[in-house]
């Protein structure tokens, strides 16, 4: 039987030197601690709208941003916010944009399910689930006519599969051998919808078996496994070989929004996850096990993160609110 | 002037404007070899290649989105849906994506696409396949809605619409479609909003776009000879609106009727009045404010069903005289 390969054995194949194995921690916790903020606020009354919040989901998140470029372009689903933090986006303007102020990314016009960073080749986050899964085609075209060397990485749900346009995107994207990425992250749940009661054959992801796209199936809570998976699918991809699917499993802690109760899901499924399938605990586990990182420097990222977040909060609070008188600009171009 | 017809405008528009910035493709379904449904885009293929006229699938909700992501991209996309009915499969892309993107992000994104849509009846073509659904597109906020009735304004609107950065549904009317004109050889762009006077009268005004400004021009000649002058508005623009030249013309006649073959509850006849009721027109006006509009209905097939399901001249004639003698 063959050896299962230690977790040393395979970052050094993954030419992941510690300080980027560090960072990658420091990033997950970020964007953590972002979210449990974005809870807390919400708690404390000083959230006007509905947020998504992806805690459980992070490994997903920086394994992505990590295996492709910068200036790969992100077309984003509505529980986003791992994902631009990990693409690198300033966390002051998504902090100001989640409370609606003008120094937000969308001048408080958006808020949390519509944040957008065109600056980082962040094409924003979508409301309608599956809706910006065909904006991947027009992004692929575009890159082929311009002959960049980006790719597009199209993030959505699992509960996204089953709607008409993510079918009629992968058939396109695969007779057009387009340059995406198709990530379905499966945190188990559309809402309320198990995945089980919502899709007639698992994995999603062999369905993209029936359109001719090369699809993995993985368990998203493992770091170093979603950044192999995404190095090597975004450089098939680049290379000029069409479109790869990945199917990420992890799962959400918080409810799907803000109105959510957790009624259809039970507290020892949802502590199972958190107590042992944790993607951050589990990262933070290997790292201190292999000396790349100790307790105690684990502890000091946690509260540097805590501490990027309270003054993107101070931030934010110190923004003015957008003048109503504005409030129709931006209709048109 | 060369007289060319509706369709080749739209044709030598799209040619000379991919001629001109490469950005510009064409996507949508048979418009390649087939030369599209409607043959607008016939020879276009051979011209600029399968790269720039791009066949899909049937697959309309994917297409708008492709066009979405391509023109966030900064390339300039227009789409052929090949019937407007078919919108109605697209409304997420179109309301949800395409019309909100440069607001809610903040005005970051542009979406300059241009989607343009066969309408109307006339061709048999039943009820799927008929309608004109302009009212649809006109409540949606982010979204410019388009509607020439001859091959001169087709050209000019559509020359503005492919420099829009926004999204631009581009409604033709195929009863249009073989119809000639005089078109000027050089270019030139009509600016949105402004709606054309195209004919002057004194006795009634009448607002209206597409096919019904033929319609209403052939029975206001037909009246002329009676001594009554009609005043026909054709809108051109259904968004961007122009209120302006309706109540300058409203104050002049002190007559209104909005004619529209889109059916009436909720058509766009009641904007246009609520834009006169609240302007200074008003004071002017010495009859009610009257709409004659498509029946309430889904485009049948049978030819006279048809006829009788959207106004015809001898209804528009009935109408006028009929404010005229103050008969409502």
């Amino acid at each position: 039987m063959q050896k299962e390969e230690t977790f040393v054995a395979k970052a050094s194949r993954l030419k992941l030197s510690n300080e980027q194995l560090i960072d990658m921690y420091r990033t997950m916790s970020l964007i953590r601690q972002f979210e449990y903020m974005a809870d807390k606020l919400y708690a404390m009354g000083k959230v006007h709208g509905t947020m998504h919040l992806s805690a459980g989901q992070e490994a997903v998140a920086v394994g992505i941003s990590r295996a492709t470029i910068r200036d790969d372009y992100l077309i984003n689903h509505h529980r986003g916010h791992g994902h631009f933090i990990s693409k690198g986006a300033d966390i002051n303007k998504m902090m100001a944009e989640f409370l609606g102020k003008d120094a937000g990314f969308c001048r408080g016009r958006g808020g949390s399910m519509h944040i957008a960073d065109f600056s980082s080749h962040n094409l924003g986050a979508n409301g309608i689930v599956g809706g910006g899964i065909p904006h991947s085609l027009g992004v692929g075209l575009a890159i082929q006519m311009k002959q960049l060397s980006e790719i597009c990485i199209a993030i959505f749900g699992d509960g996204a599969s089953n709607e008409g346009v993510f079918h009629e995107s992968l058939n396109m994207a695969a007779l057009w051998k387009l340059p995406v990425l198709y990530v379905c992250e499966n945190n188990k749940y559309g809402m309320s919808m198990e995945v089980e009661r919502a899709t007639a054959k698992l994995p999603i992801s062999q369905r993209a078996e029936g359109y001719g796209i090369p699809w993995h199936y993985i368990d998203g809570n493992d770091l170093l496994t979603v950044y192999e998976t995404m190095r090597d699918a975004a450089e098939f991809i680049r290379s000029g070989n069409g479109p790869v699917f990945v199917e990420t499993q992890t799962y959400r802690y918080f409810g799907h929004s803000k109105s959510d109760r957790n009624l259809y899901r039970s507290k020892d499924e949802i502590d199972d996850w958190r107590d042992n399938k944790d993607p951050i605990a589990r990262f933070k586990g290997q790292l201190v096990e292999n000396k790349i990182l100790t307790e105690e420097q684990a502890d000091e990222i946690n509260n540097e993160a805590l501490a990027v977040i309270e003054a993107a909060v101070a931030f934010a609070e110190a923004s003015p609110d957008p003048d109503p008188s504005t409030v129709t600009e931006y209709v048109y171009a | 002037m060369p007289e060319i017809t509706y369709l080749e405008a739209i044709r030598q528009t799209l040619w000379k404007e991919m001629k001109r910035d490469e950005r510009v493709f064409i996507i949508g379904e048979d418009i390649g070899r087939y030369g599209g449904a409607f043959g607008v885009t016939h020879g276009m293929l051979d011209e600029f290649g399968e790269k720039r006229i791009i066949e899909t699938p049937i697959s309309e909700p994917s297409i708008i989105g492709a066009a979405i992501g391509a023109a966030l991209l900064d390339m300039r996309p227009v789409v052929e849906i090949m019937f407007m009915d078919f919108i109605l499969l697209t409304l997420d892309q179109i309301g949800n994506q395409a019309a909100k993107m440069h607001y809610m992000f903040g005005g970051k994104a542009t979406v300059p696409i241009v989607i343009r849509m066969p309408g109307g009846s006339g061709t048999g073509a039943a009820a799927q396949h008929s309608q004109s659904l302009e009212t649809l597109l006109m409540h949606l906020p982010g979204l410019k809605v388009v509607t020439p009735s001859t091959p001169y304004d087709a050209k000019g609107l559509l020359t503005t619409a492919l420099h829009d950065l926004n999204p631009v549904c581009f409604i033709e009317h195929k009863l249009l479609y073989k119809m000639k004109g005089e078109v000027p050889e050089e270019d030139y762009a009509i600016p949105f909003g402004v709606a054309d006077v195209k004919r002057k009268g004194k006795d009634l005004t009448v607002v209206t776009n597409e096919i019904m400004v033929h319609k209403t021009i052939a029975v206001a000649n037909r009246l002329a000879s009676e001594g009554i002058e009609i005043e026909v508005v054709d809108l051109r623009t259904m968004v961007p609106l122009d209120k302006q030249t309706i109540i300058e013309s409203v104050t002049k006649t002190g007559k209104l009727l909005v004619i529209h073959e889109a059916c009436e509850t909720a058509g766009w006849a009641g904007e246009i009045m609520a834009v006169v009721s609240a302007s200074r027109a008003f004071d002017y006006l010495d009859a009610p404010m009257r709409r004659l509009t498509g029946k309430n209905t889904p485009i049948p097939y049978n030819r006279d069903l048809e006829r009788a399901a959207v106004p015809q001249e001898e209804d528009i004639e009935r109408e006028i005289r009929a404010i005229l003698k103050g008969e409502y």
